[in-house]
């Protein structure tokens, strides 16, 4: 722990026009934050609160927002324990920089993992500021309290405000363990509250990265290959060289972390003029053998293929094999998920300024500036102090902004052409380059005893990894991801012989992670399996669940579901009921589905979710969540998924690659459970029991299993 | 290239612009205003919805020469935090925005829709809403909003806003 009148002795510097960085849990430094100009005197307390004296404060949220809420969630947890109201603060978003910690929405992770430590932060700070005010007064720090940025004396009334008392209060030793608020005590946390940035939000203020412009930037519009990896052999640029504006035509590279791709690139004046230039530059790429590998029928037959064979085993408990053998029913499934488009309504974009003294400036919508700081770092071989990041709000993500190929474009592109670079692409671009959330496949099976019981349960997912084709890891164990999430540990199944496996398919169609990673694929297979055990064994589904459960959240969850959904009401005919829950990311999530016969498919009447996520910062912004996550559920149960024959995709915008539309939103209802357990993620855990609950409920109404999505709803095929 | 005029939230642009150039792009990179979004470019999400004398319009596929001298309002015409059109009033209560990049698109679509029709159906709803895609997926508050805006607004201010 470092001393702050030694860390300004050694520097040599006074506080007066300087921000000054002290953390409580690195090394003192003295960094300049973001715009602030050198005349401001701010008071950094710690790297997430700065304080000027005329009483500005300013909270640093370190989770970039792509929609799901953080840039109030996070310093509503500053707020709460550094005792201030969040309309008397200015947010800034973190740039990356090593002090701000992990820095990357994903995962679902910013509230969970920032649960103590940013609280901490706003202790500690609180702590320092009401020791300086005790000080000045000279009375015991006992008798002072802090509300609404101010300190008060009690006995006395009298108050100085946070300004007042910030110089002093700055030159103390940050508390190693502030005393932190007792939940019961919370005056923001886990209440309702209005997120201050809708109003921006809905008069086109808000200020996304595609919005962004820069002084005597010039615009970028990508020609990647159809085949994504195939090599330009030649480009004939004279048509678009006549379009006015059109500045250059170059052949550049998409780097992705595993592998860069060839690619063309189209510079001018403005955007209108590189779009209109993209349909007349003609390339000649050569693609060797990618029309007949790179397809989505290849991978999956490879799938089907290792589904005949044992994996390599993630878990076991019991044996699996004896009590499958001798299990009075058994029942053997192939389930299988499709490879889907992230399709954020803003696509991909990037500036880039890289200048001629090494330095480089950039503004994106990305969910990691500390991950873009890394790969800008590794990319253009320059130290990270070269590097200035300025985050722009997401207009979504979904996992596809912490994937920075667009990123790196757009700095090649101004290192070419020694200007800022304004790249965009095009909604082409987006859904037929990916990456994509991995298509999977997973062999199934289970047995059940003449009392009814299920005994056996063996869950083989088969596919292409992120680990191994994105990170490179060895792939000669199963992947840990994957066999961690579907563990007996996790998903709470008492059953007496539980199995996990995994066999990596590997695929040049690349992929990364998606809204909820590999739950959304496996949680498909896991509840619409056992909903066909279930059904072998002639239970109801939802009390066959919770006789395997003796986990009390997990009970509580199924419960409270029942109690919503109403589960054991009599329903009109034609109607059918199913239900899901499934474990992702810390928190718990299940939900019922309702769907009516409508000739030969199915309509999605309601669907119920309930959610139980530990401690929360606002119940509002949980229920968007799970509601957006209802919406994407469905889509990525019903509608195409990306699909590439002959090596490049076979849909290419919104017309052929559809999405859920507004006329087709069911009734939607969200429950939170009020656990009081640790926090857990809110982002992204309500998608994984969509699909099955889906799938289950049409079996109900009709009787026809699906194990394969996409289906259509119109005709269950 | 040619001298374009444009009005555009009241105000008339002279803009020396290709006049194939769609309205989405003379708004967001020749007059400046960023609030009208792109998100597809072929008339198929409804991020880029502006109203063209009244009426809701995909500026994504719009040639600038084919709107000469009319009408066009964004979503900055549309009402300011200052002074919030009833549906952007109604977007804040029911907390609809995410993300919020397709809302302006949503909202001139809604806007449009309670100007024609102050008290509409569910299928109203649906039909004036299917063409806007929210991946976020708020079309439940959406709705919420849309039915709150026509409840909560006179009649005469439903055109409102500035």
């Amino acid at each position: 722990m470092s001393n702050r009148r030694d860390f300004i002795k050694i520097l040599g510097l006074s506080s007066a026009g300087l921000m000054m960085g002290l953390s409580a849990s690195s090394k003192p430094t003295v960094i300049p934050l973001n715009g602030a100009g050198p005349s401001v005197l701010a008071l950094e307390i710690n790297p997430f609160i700065v304080i000027e004296p005329n009483g500005k404060i300013i909270l640093i949220n370190p989770r970039p927002d792509m929609g799901q809420g953080s840039t109030q969630a996070v310093p509503s947890l500053l707020a709460e324990e550094l005792e201030v109201r969040l309309d008397q603060v200015t947010i800034w978003q973190s740039d990356g920089k090593g002090k701000y910690g992990d820095q990357t929405s994903g995962g679902s992770s910013s509230v969970r993992a920032l649960w103590k430590p940013i609280r901490q932060a706003g202790a500690a700070a609180r702590e320092m500021l009401v020791k300086a005010a005790a000080q000045r007064w000279s009375v015991p720090e006992s008798e002072c309290y802090a509300k609404e940025a101010k300190v008060f004396h009690k006995p006395s009334g009298k108050s100085l405000t946070y300004g007042e008392v910030a110089d002093e209060a700055s030159k103390f030793e940050v508390p190693k363990n502030p005393a932190l608020k007792e939940a019961k005590d919370f005056k923001i946390v886990g209440k309702y509250a209005p997120r201050l940035d809708v109003p921006a939000r809905v008069t086109g203020k808000a200020v996304f990265g595609i919005d962004v412009d820069v002084p005597g930037m010039v615009y970028a519009v990508m020609i990647h290959n159809p085949h994504i990896f195939g090599k330009v052999v030649s480009i004939d640029d004279t048509e678009a060289l006549k379009i006015k504006g059109v500045q250059k035509v170059l052949k550049c590279e998409r780097p992705m972390p595993h592998r860069t791709a060839e690619a063309v690139a189209i510079i001018a004046d403005n955007y209108w003029a590189a779009l209109s230039a993209k349909k007349v530059v003609k390339v000649h790429w050569e693609n060797g053998t990618i029309p007949h590998t790179l397809t989505t029928d290849a991978y999956y037959k490879k799938c089907a293929e290792a589904a005949t064979k044992e994996g390599l085993k993630g878990e076991e408990s019991g044996d699996f094999a004896a009590a499958f053998a001798g299990a009075a029913k058994k029942v053997e499934a192939l389930y299988e998920t499709p490879f889907l488009a992230h399709a954020p309504m803003e696509p991909e974009n990037a500036i880039a300024h890289v200048k001629e003294d090494g330095t480089v400036e950039v503004w994106a919508p990305i969910q990691g500036p500390d991950w873009a700081l890394r790969d800008l770092a590794g990319y253009l071989k320059i130290k990270p102090e070269q590097i200035k990041i300025n985050v722009a709000l997401l207009g979504g993500a979904f996992g596809r902004k912490a994937y920075h190929d667009f990123l790196l474009e757009a700095c090649f592109l101004s290192k070419e052409v020694k200007k800022p670079v304004k790249l965009v692409w095009t909604r082409e671009d987006d859904i037929t380059q990916g990456p994509y959330r991995p298509g999977m496949m997973a062999r199934m099976q289970g047995g059940v005893d003449e009392k009814g019981n299920i005994v056996a349960y063996h869950h083989h997912p088969i596919g292409e990894s992120i680990q191994f084709q994105v990170f490179k890891a060895p792939n000669d164990k199963p992947d840990d991801w994957i066999c961690g999430e579907l563990s007996q540990k996790e998903q709470k199944y008492t059953i007496p012989a539980f199995k996990v496996s995994f066999t990596h398919v590997d695929t040049e169609i690349p992929i990364v992670w998606w809204r909820s990673v590999y739950a959304s694929n496996f949680g498909f297979s896991q509840e619409g399996f056992l909903d066909e055990l279930i059904h072998t064994a002639g239970k109801d589904p939802l009390k066959a669940r919770l006789e395997m459960m003796t986990d009390a959240r997990f009970k509580k969850v199924l419960e409270t579901l029942g109690e919503k959904a109403k589960w054991g009401e009599k329903l009109p005919a034609g109607y059918g009921k199913g239900i899901a829950v499934f474990k992702s990311f810390g928190s718990i999530s299940a939900c019922c589905v309702t769907v009516s016969k409508h000739g030969a498919g199915v309509k999605v009447e309601k669907v119920v979710s309930v959610i139980d996520c530990g401690h929360y910062v606002n119940p509002d912004n949980v229920k968007a969540q799970t509601e957006g996550n209802i919406v994407m559920g469905i889509t990525a149960a019903v509608k195409k998924g990306v699909t590439f024959t002959h090596g490049q995709a076979d849909h290419t915008n919104f017309h052929q690659y559809h999405v859920m539309r507004f006329n087709e939103m069911p009734a939607v209802e969200i429950h939170i459970v009020e656990s009081g357990a640790e926090p857990g993620g809110v982002g992204e855990p309500g998608l994984p029991p969509i699909a099955p609950a889906l799938a289950n409920a049409v079996f109900a109404a009709t009787g026809k299993r699906i194990r394969k999505l996409p289906f259509d709803l119109n005709t269950l095929a | 290239m040619a001298a374009i005029s444009l009005n555009v939230n009241g105000k008339n642009f002279t803009l020396d612009i290709d006049p194939k150039m769609p309205l989405l792009w003379a708004i967001r990179d020749f007059v400046g205003l960023k609030g009208t979004k792109f998100g597809c470019g072929i008339a198929q999400c409804g991020a880029c919805t502006v109203h063209l004398e009244g009426k809701p319009t995909r500026s994504c596929v719009l040639p600038v020469q084919a709107v000469i001298g009319k009408k066009i309002t964004t979503i900055e015409g549309l009402g300011t935090e200052e002074n919030l059109h009833p549906v952007q009033q109604a977007w804040i209560e029911e907390q609809v925005p995410q993300c919020g990049y397709c809302q302006s698109g949503q909202i001139m679509a809604a806007s449009a829709l309670l100007k024609e029709k102050a008290n509409p159906t569910d299928a109203d709803i649906d039909s004036a809403m299917r063409g806007h895609i929210c991946r976020c997926g708020t079309y439940d508050r959406i709705r919420k909003a849309i039915k709150r805006a026509a409840k909560d607004t006179p009649k005469a201010s439903v055109t409102g806003g500035k």
